[in-house]
């Protein structure tokens, strides 16, 4: 098994388990750490896109990836924040089935 | 000249956004008002001077920074992406005459509020732009992280929840769309959607990008089945959020849909793959519009009339001719104007009743007639009555669908305008009865202000207008058509 076989497997492993701790957990902040581990799958994945050739490893994009970083951070940081509030306001930091009509219908 | 221009579209909104921001809250509202005014009302001046360059010289591109591609950032502007611009600004700067009313930038609220809305307003103007598929998911995620904070900015449990439930969707959409990002600058070595589609065949990588690039975009862009976030985010979002949601964040990444598919990969043979989406499609407007049918609340029928319009939206990749395409262009159009004015009375209706249930709606067209005419012009517009906008489009797709003898696309399209009517006659039916023990509407509390009324009107008469003033727009998408379309 050669190493570019190596990052692949791994990134497909680790998108596996991403995409199933997503529809599986009921925690939110267990669907962020699945949704975080399916980014770094893909991160992984553009490394090895990345090389490296024979005359070394293609910058663009590990450039990309460190956005990509950046951006998922961001995301993140926006889905604690909401997360946070969500369990403030209802006291759950889950996503139930009673939502959308009732709270804001009058009767 | 263009250059400037292009490069104020987005960023007058975005340091527009840092200035509310930095503003010290004793400020007063004259300043702040009159940057959002500024940013508001600029994107609709600095589109003339474009306007004017892509009617005498045709698409034209802008190197960011004068690097070329493969490694610099490209900026296109070519018909579609000139109709969205102009779109964007028409229906920005009415729906934000609405967001100005119910959020004053001297208010606390006004000042969470503004920031985000102008980084989303530079965001989809950046997109619209955008030539480079990197540059494309960096703006997908400006986007889409700006309308999320939009959706819970009140902070209300239920638009909390929706706010998270499409978060959480968006973001595994986007990661699919990054990793097909990876795999063809993996195959291609350029991150240019035009070069790169020149490079690519459609081999089982390259296609594998593309299928994993358009669920990503389906997801964003709420077509069935992947719509399930769309009706609860879009119906409780504030008032002037679910109009800019509707009218424009679904539709910019159908966009890129269409960019990857026409413009990317236009040679490919992917028959099956269209007519899936076709089909898509199909179910999208039945779904949408029955489950419109069913709804309790104004503002959920609306959202889910949303997503039956999108339905149609899919209609041109099956039908692929440039008649299809001027159909579906016109249609996503004209349904901008109409959703967001229908948006925006639905949000004037609930702040005066304090509730837009529609057993509660009676009487209304004699409380509040400004709001429910707006809400019949847009809906003819929505059910494609001529002489609308909607009717064009609609009419454009059923052309193409006749002339390639798609009868089965045909009946969609007249069933979908038959259910669309029903739903938009259930509204209507609702505030015009007049139940004899109750007399008129006594609930009301407020009048909506008169300016966020008069733009939604404006908004539906546009859509009516639309279908006049259909030649200068008809032609300027027939001179930037797609590569190889019949």
């Amino acid at each position: 098994m050669n190493s570019l076989t190596l990052y692949v497997m791994t990134a497909s492993a680790l998108f596996g388990i991403g995409v199933y701790g997503l529809i599986i957990a009921g925690h939110l902040l267990r669907k962020l750490l699945a949704l975080n581990l399916m980014g770094n799958a893909v991160f992984i994945l553009m490394v090895t896109v990345a090389g490296p050739f024979e005359h070394g490893p293609d910058p663009v994009p590990q450039a990309l990836v460190l956005t990509g970083i950046v951006i998922a951070v961001s995301a993140t940081a926006l889905a604690l924040a909401l997360m946070v509030r969500l369990y403030r306001e209802t006291g759950r930091a889950t996503l139930g089935d009673n939502d959308g009509d009732e709270e804001v219908d009058d009767g | 000249m263009t250059g400037e221009a292009l490069a104020g579209l987005v960023f007058l909104p975005l340091l527009a956004a840092c200035a509310v921001l930095a503003l010290p809250s004793r400020s007063g509202r004259v300043p702040g008002t009159a940057i959002v005014v500024l940013s508001l009302v600029g994107p609709l001046v600095l589109l003339l001077p474009i306007t004017v360059a892509l009617w005498t010289k045709g698409a034209f591109s802008l190197q960011l920074a004068g690097f070329d591609r493969p490694l610099g950032i490209v900026w296109r502007v070519d018909a579609l992406a000139l109709l969205l611009l102009w779109l964007h600004a028409v229906v920005g700067a009415l729906v934000g005459v609405q967001a100005l009313a119910s959020y004053p930038t001297a208010t606390d609220r006004g000042r969470r509020f503004w920031p985000l809305w102008l980084l989303l307003s530079g965001g989809m103007n950046a997109l619209l732009l955008s030539a480079d598929l990197f540059n494309l998911y960096v703006t997908l995620e400006l986007v889409t992280l700006a309308a999320i904070g939009l959706i819970a900015i009140d902070g209300k449990p239920a638009a909390l929840k929706a706010a998270m439930r499409y978060l959480l969707l968006a973001l595994m959409a986007s990661l699919l769309y990054l990793l097909g990002v990876g795999l063809i600058y993996g195959q291609t070595g350029t991150l240019d959607l035009y070069q790169a589609g020149q490079t690519l065949d459609p081999a089982l990588l390259p296609i594998t990008a593309l299928v994993l690039m358009l669920t990503g975009l389906l997801v964003k862009s709420a077509i069935f089945p992947l719509h399930i976030w769309l009706p609860d985010a879009h119906g409780n979002a504030p008032g002037p959020v679910s109009a800019i949601l509707s009218a424009m964040v679904v539709k910019v990444s159908i966009y890129i849909i269409w960019r990857l598919w026409f413009w990317m990969a236009p040679a490919w043979e992917l028959m099956t793959a269209a007519n899936l989406l076709g089909v898509l499609g199909a179910v999208a407007i039945f779904y949408g519009s029955i489950l419109a049918l069913s709804q309790k609340r104004l503002k959920m029928i609306i959202a889910y009339s949303t997503v039956a319009q999108l339905g149609y939206l899919m209609l041109v990749f099956p039908l692929a001719s440039a008649v299809a395409f001027q159909g579906a262009v016109y249609h996503l159009l004209s349904h901008g104007l109409a959703k967001a004015a229908m948006f925006m009375a639905a949000a004037n209706i609930l702040l005066s009743l304090g509730t837009d249930n529609i057993k509660r709606l009676s009487g209304l067209d004699q409380r509040l007639p400004m709001d429910v005419f707006t809400l019949a012009l847009a809906g003819v517009s929505i059910m494609g009555l001529p002489p609308s906008g909607g009717f064009l489009g609609k009419w454009l797709l059923l052309t193409a669908a006749w002339q390639q003898d798609g009868w089965a696309w045909m009946v969609v399209i007249v069933a979908g305008g038959l259910l669309s009517a029903a739903y938009v006659f259930r509204i209507l039916a609702a505030t015009c009865f007049h139940p004899k023990a109750a007399g008129h509407n006594r609930n009301i509390k407020a009048l909506p202000p008169a300016p966020a009324s008069i733009a939604a009107l404006a908004l539906a008469l546009m859509a009516i207008i639309a279908g006049f003033a259909s030649a200068p727009i008809l032609g300027l998408l027939e001179a930037g058509l797609p590569p190889e379309m019949p």
